[in-house]
């Protein structure tokens, strides 16, 4: 909200910057305009990289994706620095009132010894899985083009790396120290979690940025957390007294949701642009959904029983669903 | 279940949960494929283990924090623009300062966002990986708040109205842009050494502190907000910069040489690009916190020292240059400053002549150099204005290879003698400011060589303007070269006196404080 | 010995951080300048949370001083109790 205390009226020369003009008209810009609009160098660039001489420092290359405008890619959210870090600030004030809330009620306590231990089973090794996503966005802040892309991506990067940490809040709040080694042991040498740990391996060593969103942001997130969030804390965890988990991880289900409208803006507009980016977005799409469907099947065992195909059957459909109505044909 | 009472955690074995446990070795994929940088440069990093964390920050914090910094500075912005915070500052020559901030350091700003992302990702350690990610959060938000703060200038002063674009074009700012397109070409550790270390440890306290210290005595808030906001960030940044020197050092004793080297060569570089700060300082501030040199000798000398004299148990010595740059600091404001003025056709700020009380301040603080070397050139150009000549400089100047700047610098001990050196390489010739500069060429040659330097392609013909035809009769080639770089002649460029600037400012406080 | 250092923007709350600042540090010496206070120490700094608490009348963390900082010199260790700066020469 802006508040008029000018005391005087003067008239200014002009309402933006010229680049701003050149893409919105004469008219006042956004901060999220003025601050994500074309400020990466896109010419003159100087001295090839050590670390990639094929390429030019800011190389629209690095994904076989071809936009002709790479600041097409806007984030509906227009987070801007600012707005991000207030936007986070607030969710944080909520998870820290149900950390209190949750503690002081021991509401934790109304699980059985065995639900706690599923919860734990599943959510614990899970901290692993939110850094490998951490690592991943920020390559991608790293290696793509243009700062409509690069901004977001990093603060994806830092929600993964805060979702990682509440789950270790979580892991110390229900057990110990000791709670979170069992869950990295888990994910180090359970045959169960193996899958998915060679997968996110995989998403490691995946060198174009683009297939790395596909993968991570789209495909793995987008399985994963309607399974484990929505599917086995939020209903499974939340009917068995868990509903204090639930109160622990609903920063996870809002950020997904919110993030979602981000990540499916982006993948709409890029499979718009042409044929060829369609193909490849749908391309990637199905071959990371075959790999990520297969890699959660152990671990929706674990988390759901008996109902874990089924529920998985309906995740994998509602995905399915999302993709389709972002134009891409699996 | 299990009753006992938790151990409570402490906030050093609390972080380390939060963060490094997070990480694994990964055996699916070779290590090497996973992190491909961490070898090429020579760095030997035995155990990332070791590494210490020296701010814990988990990202609860970060958020809070950060967003009650952002708060208080956006309040502080809107407050300042909504109240024409603008014609409240000392004088109107000041916000030329800002137009030169807004057209440098915001794409750098971005450029370290980028730089830290890839640390980010490739350092080998979750301890080191999480801190360069935070840095590279923090500097999207170092570029944006500058753009933001910097935004309504624009909306009612002239020569920052395409600021991007002339970023990657205008002749005097290919020197940030090319100090940071090095240092983001660079491998991981060189880049961490570059900003990390020489840029943010032994420089950025004198261009946020002293500097904005200085826009909030010329009435800024808005710029004293941002500046001070972001320095607390770099406070972080900088302990993350020399806690991967030290890092370095003790993993290894090979790794000093190496280390030693990045230092020489960074603090040149960096103290180079503070060129334009110092001019900033001494001119541009219409009242005076402190003088560049007294800055200097608090934050580089006294600061900069200290860190040196810790480093030195691990073998590292203070870089050659500083005997040089000790030399420089009686002279470097005066000679970019009238170099620029020489040049002010060309530039997307205005100039002037200090007025006589600024050149008695200027006299006493620099006692030794300016009633001798600086004055009488600036007496000169008055006299040349007053006779309706003003003194341009007709050349395009020759740029060092390195720094690319112009060549502006006197010898270390003759300050009546510009440097030049030269070296050749594959049969063509190359020239530098210093021999500093031209060490740093001799030793990566193929890297120098594609330097894109604005002379020389103005020269080649690579900056007329789309569409404009070099070989028409009538074909103006500096009217073609600033309408590349989208520079407004007789508005943009050019003197404060006269200009649109200055009579809009006079006009509109005229409005503030009279009732006509 | 060399002096480390600590800034804070000049405001009401860093004016308990400094009042907290003289009295654990006897040889600090305090540098106001334009819209901040810069306190230099030979040596060693040490902020300690109790005497912030005492003298804010208030539970503080010591990374709130985040907030308020502008910069620093020196080898920072910080945990939940002390914030120390400190040079090894």
């Amino acid at each position: 909200m802006q508040i008029d205390l000018r005391t005087v009226s003067i008239k200014p020369l002009r309402n933006t910057f010229d680049h701003l003009v050149r893409r919105f008209g004469d008219k006042p810009a956004s901060r999220y305009q003025e601050g994500s609009y074309d400020i990466q160098a896109d010419t003159n660039l100087q001295y090839r990289p050590s670390w990639d001489p094929e390429h030019e420092l800011h190389d629209a290359g690095r994904t076989a994706i071809v936009m002709s405008d790479w600041y097409a890619l806007k984030d509906p959210r227009q987070f801007y620095y600012g707005a991000y870090t207030l936007a986070r600030a607030r969710q944080q004030e909520a998870a820290e009132a149900s950390f209190t809330f949750v503690e002081s009620r021991a509401l934790l306590d109304q699980m059985d010894a065995a639900t706690r231990s599923r919860a734990l089973a599943v959510l614990m090794p899970l901290r692993h899985a939110a850094w490998g996503a951490n690592m991943n966005n920020t390559s991608m802040c790293a290696d793509g083009y243009g700062t409509l892309i690069t901004q977001p991506c990093m603060y994806h990067a830092m929600d993964n790396l805060g979702v990682a940490q509440y789950l270790t809040r979580l892991g110390l709040l229900l057990g110990d120290a000791a709670t979170l080694e069992a869950g990295r042991e888990a994910w180090l040498n359970d045959a169960a979690w193996q899958p998915l740990r060679r997968l996110v391996e995989k998403t490691l060593v995946t060198r174009d940025w683009f297939e790395l969103f596909v993968a991570q942001n789209f495909v793995l997130d987008g399985l994963l957390y309607p399974l484990i969030y929505g599917q086995f804390v939020d209903k499974h965890l939340n009917a068995h007294g868990g509903a204090g988990v639930s109160m622990l991880t609903a920063f996870m289900s809002e950020w997904h949701d919110e993030t979602r409208r981000w990540i499916d803006a982006v993948l709409k507009t890029a499979a718009a642009e042409s044929a060829a980016n369609q193909a490849l977005l749908s391309d990637w799409t199905r071959q990371w959904r075959g790999r990520a469907a297969e890699a959660l099947s152990p671990i929706a065992q674990q988390a759901l029983g008996a109902s874990a195909a089924e529920v998985l059957a309906t995740v994998e459909q509602s995905f399915n669903d999302r993709a389709a109505k972002l134009g891409l044909t699996l | 279940m299990d009753m006992s009472v938790k151990k409570k955690l402490g906030l050093k074995e609390k972080y380390a949960l939060m963060t490094r446990n997070l990480g694994w070795e990964p055996s699916y994929e070779k290590r090497e494929d996973v992190y491909p940088l961490l070898d090429y440069e020579g760095i030997k990093i035995h155990d990332w283990d070791t590494w210490e964390d020296p701010f814990r920050l988990t990202m609860d914090s970060y958020w809070k924090y950060q967003a009650e910094k952002e708060r208080k500075l956006y309040a502080i912005i809107d407050a300042f623009n909504q109240n024409n915070g603008h014609l409240n500052v000392t004088d109107a020559r000041y916000i030329n300062a800002m137009k030169v901030f807004l057209s440098a350091v915001p794409a750098l700003e971005y450029n370290a966002h980028r730089g830290f992302a890839r640390l980010g990702r490739h350092m080998g350690g979750v301890g080191p990986q999480v801190a360069c990610q935070m840095q590279a959060i923090d500097e999207m938000r170092h570029c944006q708040t500058q753009i933001h703060s910097i935004s309504n200038y624009n909306r009612f002063y002239n020569g920052i109205h395409d600021w991007k674009h002339m970023n990657d074009r205008l002749w005097y700012l290919s020197v940030p842009k090319s100090f940071f397109e090095d240092a983001c070409t660079c491998g991981p550790f060189e880049f961490i050494i570059a900003i990390g270390f020489s840029f943010e440890y032994v420089l950025t306290n004198l261009v946020f502190v002293p500097f904005v210290s200085g826009a909030a005595y010329n009435g800024d808030m808005g710029t004293m907000t941002f500046g001070f906001s972001a320095q607390s960030d770099e406070a972080r940044h900088m302990t993350l910069g020399l806690e991967v020197i030290k890092f370095m050092l003790e993993q290894d004793p090979a790794n000093l040489p190496i280390v030693q080297k990045w230092i020489d060569k960074w603090t040149w570089r960096g103290v180079r690009l503070l060129t334009i700060v110092a001019m900033m300082m001494d001119y541009m501030l219409p009242k005076r916190v402190m003088s560049w040199k007294e800055a200097w000798e608090i934050y580089f000398e006294e600061n900069g020292m200290s860190l040196f004299k810790d480093l030195a148990r691990y073998g590292i010595k203070v870089p050659d240059c500083v005997e040089q740059i000790k030399k420089e600091k009686d002279h470097l404001s005066h000679q970019a400053w009238t170099t620029f003025y020489a040049a002010a056709p060309m530039t997307n700020f205005h100039t002037w002549i200090p007025s006589d009380d600024e050149l008695d301040w200027l006299s006493a603080k620099y006692p030794d150099t300016f009633d001798k070397y600086y004055r009488p050139r600036f007496e000169f150009f008055r006299e040349q204005a007053e006779k309706g000549e003003r003194f341009v400089n007709p050349n395009l100047p020759q740029l060092c290879q390195v720094c690319q700047i112009p060549m502006l610098f006197t010898e270390p001990d003759d300050p009546t003698q510009i440097a030049y050196r030269q070296s050749e390489h594959d049969g063509e010739k190359y020239h530098f400011c210093s021999d500093h500069c031209q060490h740093i060429f001799d030793n990566e040659p193929e890297k120098y060589v594609e330097a894109w330097l604005p002379v020389h392609q103005i020269l080649q013909g690579n900056c007329f303007a789309e569409g404009d035809d070099p070989s028409a009769p009538d074909f103006d080639p500096i009217a073609s070269v600033m309408k590349y770089w989208h520079l407004e002649n007789g508005r943009d460029n050019g003197d404060f006196a006269g200009s649109e600037d200055e009579k809009n400012f006079a006009a509109w406080r005229g409005m503030t404080t009279s009732n006509t | 010995m060399s002096n480390v250092f600590i800034a804070l923007q000049t405001n009401e709350e860093s004016r308990y951080i400094v009042e907290a600042l003289l009295e654990d540090n006897p040889t600090a010496v305090v540098d106001e300048q334009p819209a901040m206070v810069k306190i230099n120490v030979p040596g060693t700094l040490v902020l300690r949370r109790e005497t912030v608490e005492e003298k804010m009348g208030r539970p503080f963390d010591l990374q709130e001083m985040q907030v308020n900082l502008i910069t620093l010199s020196g080898h920072v260790d910080e945990d939940e109790n002390e914030f120390r700066l400190s040079w090894n020469d």
